[in-house]
């Protein structure tokens, strides 16, 4: 009898680490912060790349029904291959907004940048040090946050938006 | 009355060392608790990186507003996930992690408290 409660219990065991490692093996443990798509956007406040007196905040959010929260910088050379799908959503203007964030950037550079390729943003604000950056859950850039107008998070794109993600979005706003 | 200066002085000055050594300690503290999610397997503490460097700005804010250090990791939390804090919060997912060991612990006492009692008695 004691020899059966103490093989039971091994047996649970036994049990319980195989069901926690095939768990784990299961998960999939690449880190992302597209968890955090249903929570709303925070105070924050952005100052236009060429005019310090313009500003732009979660009030101006509210306004449209849909926004785009791109960060992008001109040194980071895949934000140069989603330039263009970011072009074409601009043209969608009565269903989306863009906003850009220059991240960690020089300002004429930022601005040689959008004039070379075009300029997407209805409001192109800065990020100098990459605080406002971590007000977004930004890790590395491109990163683009699509929002409604009670700011919550619709979608996060870590990473440049590609066609299919540009499809998915053109999706989501209709 | 120039030596009570001095001494005034010398007190200030040691007061403000141990203070910034303080304020140096908690930093340091909350960094090696926070996860470089861009590096491997480094801490905020440890890492060099663009990401750190930024974490390492806002911590430094957060703690001159007066921020404590839950309300910190309550914030990094939101913007990032359970991910970036080295020791999770108690909650439904992980609970079994948090109380397992002491569980098993117990047990362990009673188990060697039995087997003791037994051997006494034969």
């Amino acid at each position: 009898m004691k020899i059966n409660i103490s093989r039971i219990i091994i047996f649970i065991f036994v049990i319980f680490f195989l069901l926690v490692f095939w768990r784990g093996l299961k998960k999939d443990n690449n880190y992302d912060t597209k968890s955090l798509i249903g929570n709303k956007i925070s105070n924050f406040q952005l100052t236009e790349i060429n005019n310090e007196d313009q500003y732009f905040s979660e009030e101006d959010l509210k306004k449209n029904k849909y926004t785009l929260i791109n960060f992008f910088a001109s040194w980071c050379a895949p934000c140069r291959t989603e330039h263009k799908f970011l072009i074409r959503l601009s043209n969608e203007r009565k269903k989306i907004k863009i906003i850009g964030i220059n991240f960690k950037d020089k300002k004429s550079n930022a601005i040689n940048f959008l004039k070379e390729l075009g300029n997407p943003y209805y409001f192109s604000g800065k990020d100098v040090d990459g605080k406002i950056s971590i007000l977004f859950g930004i890790y590395g850039i491109p990163e683009s946050i699509l929002v409604d107008n009670k700011l919550t998070i619709i979608k996060k794109i870590v990473g440049p938006i590609d066609r299919r993600q540009y499809e998915e979005i053109l999706r989501l706003i209709q | 009355m120039k030596l009570k200066k001095i001494i005034f002085i010398v007190y200030l000055f040691f007061f403000s060392c141990l203070q910034a050594n303080e304020k140096k300690s908690e930093l340091l503290e909350i960094y090696k608790n926070l996860r470089c999610l861009v590096c491997q397997g480094q801490s905020i503490a440890d890492s060099n990186s663009d990401f750190a460097a930024t974490i390492k700005l806002v911590v430094q804010d957060q703690i001159k507003e007066g921020k404590s250090k839950d309300e910190i990791y309550t914030f990094l939390t939101s913007k990032y996930g359970e991910w970036i804090v080295y020791q999770p919060t108690f909650n439904r997912n992980n609970f079994l992690l948090w109380t397992l060991p002491y569980a098993i612990l117990v047990l362990g006492g009673f188990v060697i408290f039995f087997i003791v009692r037994k051997n006494k008695k034969q």
